[in-house]
């Protein structure tokens, strides 16, 4: 008699024929956040305080009071992150269908196009481009990109804030219709700060996959690391939001499984 | 004149440290109220209201008519009538800095007083008087030249009611803005050795970076008062190294407090401007402690510069008033903590600064420059408290005055 599903899925992690890979930054008060205008409310890095540590404080226990914004660190955004998504059912962490938690992603490596040109913008020709070569991608997929944006972190280049913006890649808006539409993606994956590019604020419409990503109940997750460990095809996803009330976005932990060749 | 003050030598790590006494600290109420006033720099004697007899040391009542005594502002004339110099005490400070000249002196306001004396005076001669307080917070005459002398500000005794930053090396705890970075300049200017030039965020640049960086004597040291870990490791690692800290950290928005104030900004303020005093007074606290009697760059100062605006509070800047408010009122404390081992604590008070955040603001507006020649004056006079400009002069006075009427004027 074989095996259930998940039984033949918890012998693979137990022989390491399904490796777990951390696609997670360490949350910690030395990683960037993104950075607005002056006169918008800022978003708040990653603080802690220590509560006691084996002290006066708390002779036999360790622990700290910690805070953040929700889109600090590796994390999620739920469709009501954004203007457009503002008026859909169930659009905030605590409401998303768990299902949706546990999904597989397509892997689109444009880290040599951003390492050329950190404002690479991703086309929906280049997709289709893309397709002709690794094939269609299916409905229900995280859309990772891969840019080895995550090398940057500790460096400057990271956010890349120059006087005149931002600089990282992104999509644009012809390239979000055509994943959240024509491919039925379940959200966008990067490393990068945002979903957005950079300097997508001068797109139209700016912030492109925000505005069509939240506006269609889709879901971006930021700050990614080590998505080149992850093969085109065939990873699946683990990234749970915190369950925060009325909450738009969390950080969170992110795994991929993947399967060993 | 003064022999010109040489840079220290590097320490002897087999000498013990030298521990920083201060002088006796029991005084009456009047001496404190005395206090109060020689911390803004003012020349005060009590004068009876009755009689008019100008009087001092300090007492309750008028020696010759038992009439209510006022403090109020004296003319800083005097002549030198004769002079002393101790060899010996039992008093720990003052043996620590033997020999010390003492003289008596005729105030051009009537009383006789025995007063310290700067090298440069001669029984006979005219001098400048000064209320000073010593390193343990207790008010000091203290005699100069009427005339500036030369290295006049390295005389040993003055030197112990001053902390110059002449030789020693200096903490600025936010060098992101052109207050933190102008006050590295005149610190440097006045004789800093070195300063240590915080950045909060050392991957991302700010306005004016490439050339405080450059310039000689800065050292740019990463520094988050927002973040406990940050200030302690700075701390562990230089807080031996470090003679004087100007916490220049400030966080101002406009903002009501019921139309249109955003908690959040008042959240970050009282982050930056209180939890990050509190910060930097445990983290820095006890290493300035243990060095306040280590030799020509002993530890000397914690400086804090908060925003006038919270004796009465600001009806556009709210957030911002209550957090200088709950800073001032932590200095208070730290400042008592702080005199038991003889290091100052002072408060620089100013008005809307001409920064980005005061655009809405009408001049007068004090610009950081001058915020900055003021932190190094405040250090060079050893003065508990400044007010930098118009603003901050006029609302202190007024404040002084009659306080709840200048809150009520304030938030009109």
């Amino acid at each position: 008699m074989s095996a259930s599903v998940l039984a033949q899925m918890a012998t693979a992690l137990a022989s390491g024929k399904v490796k777990c890979v951390d696609l997670t930054n360490t949350l910690s008060p030395d990683f960037p956040v993104i950075v607005l205008p002056a006169e918008f409310g800022q978003c708040a890095p990653f603080r802690m305080e220590k509560l006691s540590r084996y002290d006066d404080n708390g002779p036999a226990w360790y622990w700290n009071n910690i805070s953040m914004n929700e889109h600090t660190g590796t994390h999620f955004d739920a469709p009501a992150h954004w203007v457009t998504g503002r008026d859909l059912p169930s659009n905030t962490v605590d409401a998303l269908p768990v299902q949706d938690f546990v999904a597989p992603a397509a892997v689109i490596d444009i880290s040599a196009e951003s390492a050329a040109h950190a404002d690479f913008v991703l086309t929906r020709a280049h997709l289709e481009n893309w397709e002709a070569q690794h094939g269609k991608i299916p409905p229900k997929h995280w859309i990772a990109l891969r840019t080895d944006w995550y090398k940057r972190v500790g460096t400057a280049g990271y956010l890349n804030l120059l006087e005149d913006g931002a600089h990282s890649p992104g999509p644009d808006a012809g390239a979000m219709e055509f994943l959240v539409h024509d491919r039925d993606c379940i959200g966008l994956a990067v490393e990068t700060v945002g979903t957005d590019a950079g300097q997508a604020v001068h797109f139209n419409p700016p912030f492109p996959a925000h505005s069509i990503l939240h506006g269609n109940g889709r879901y971006g997750l930021q700050c990614l690391t080590n998505l080149d460990q992850l093969p085109t095809f065939g990873a699946l996803i683990v990234a749970c939001p915190l369950k925060i009330e009325g909450g738009s976005g969390s950080p969170l932990r992110v795994i991929a499984m993947i399967e060993s060749v | 004149m003064t022999d010109p003050l040489l840079p220290p030598k590097r320490k002897d790590p087999l000498k013990n440290t030298m521990m920083g006494h201060v002088a006796p600290a029991s005084r009456s109420r009047a001496a404190k109220a005395m206090a109060a006033r020689a911390a803004q720099g003012r020349l005060v004697l009590q004068s009876c209201a009755t009689c008019a007899r100008v009087t001092y040391p300090p007492r309750d009542r008028c020696p010759t008519c038992w009439g209510p005594l006022d403090w109020t502002d004296q003319p800083t004339g005097a002549v030198v009538l004769a002079e002393t110099t101790i060899r010996a005490t039992t008093d720990k400070f003052f043996r620590d800095h033997l020999p010390w000249r003492i003289g008596t002196v005729r105030m051009d306001a009537g009383p006789t007083a025995i007063v310290h004396l700067h090298g440069d005076v001669a029984v006979g001669e005219a001098v400048e008087m000064t209320l000073k307080l010593d390193r343990g917070g207790n008010p000091a005459l203290f005699a100069l030249p009427v005339k500036e002398t030369p290295n006049m500000q390295d005389d040993p005794q003055l030197r112990v009611f001053t902390a110059s930053p002449k030789h020693r090396r200096v903490l600025v705890t936010d060098g992101r803005t052109a207050l933190g970075q102008e006050t590295a300049r005149a610190l440097l200017q006045a004789g800093a050795q070195v300063v240590f030039l915080g950045n909060s965020d050392r991957l991302m640049r700010y306005n004016g970076q490439p050339e405080i960086e450059a310039e000689a004597g800065v050292e740019p040291v990463t520094l988050r008062v927002t973040d406990s870990r940050s200030v302690q490791e700075l701390a562990a690692q230089l807080g031996g190294r470090i003679d004087v800290v100007v916490n220049t950290a400030l966080h101002t928005r406009a903002g009501t407090v019921a139309f249109g104030g955003k908690l959040t900004d008042l959240q970050e303020a009282m982050d930056v401007e209180v939890s990050g005093l509190m910060r930097l007074a445990q983290a820095f606290g006890p290493a300035l402690s243990a060095r306040s009697g280590d030799g020509v760059n002993a530890a000397a100062a914690f400086v804090d510069v908060a925003s006038i605006y919270g004796l009465t509070g600001n009806p556009g800047f709210a957030g911002m008033a209550a957090s200088a408010a709950a800073r001032m009122t932590l200095l208070h404390g730290f400042r008592h903590e702080m005199q038991q081992t003889g290091i100052r604590v002072m408060s620089i008070l100013t008005g809307p600064i001409d920064d980005g955040w005061h655009q809405s603001v009408p001049p007068p507006k004090v610009t950081p420059a001058q915020i900055a020649r003021a932190i190094v004056q405040a250090l060079e006079a050893g003065q508990e408290q400044t007010c930098v400009g118009d603003i901050a002069k006029n609302l202190m006075a007024r404040w002084q005055d009659d306080p709840l009427l200048t809150v009520r004027e304030e938030n009109q």
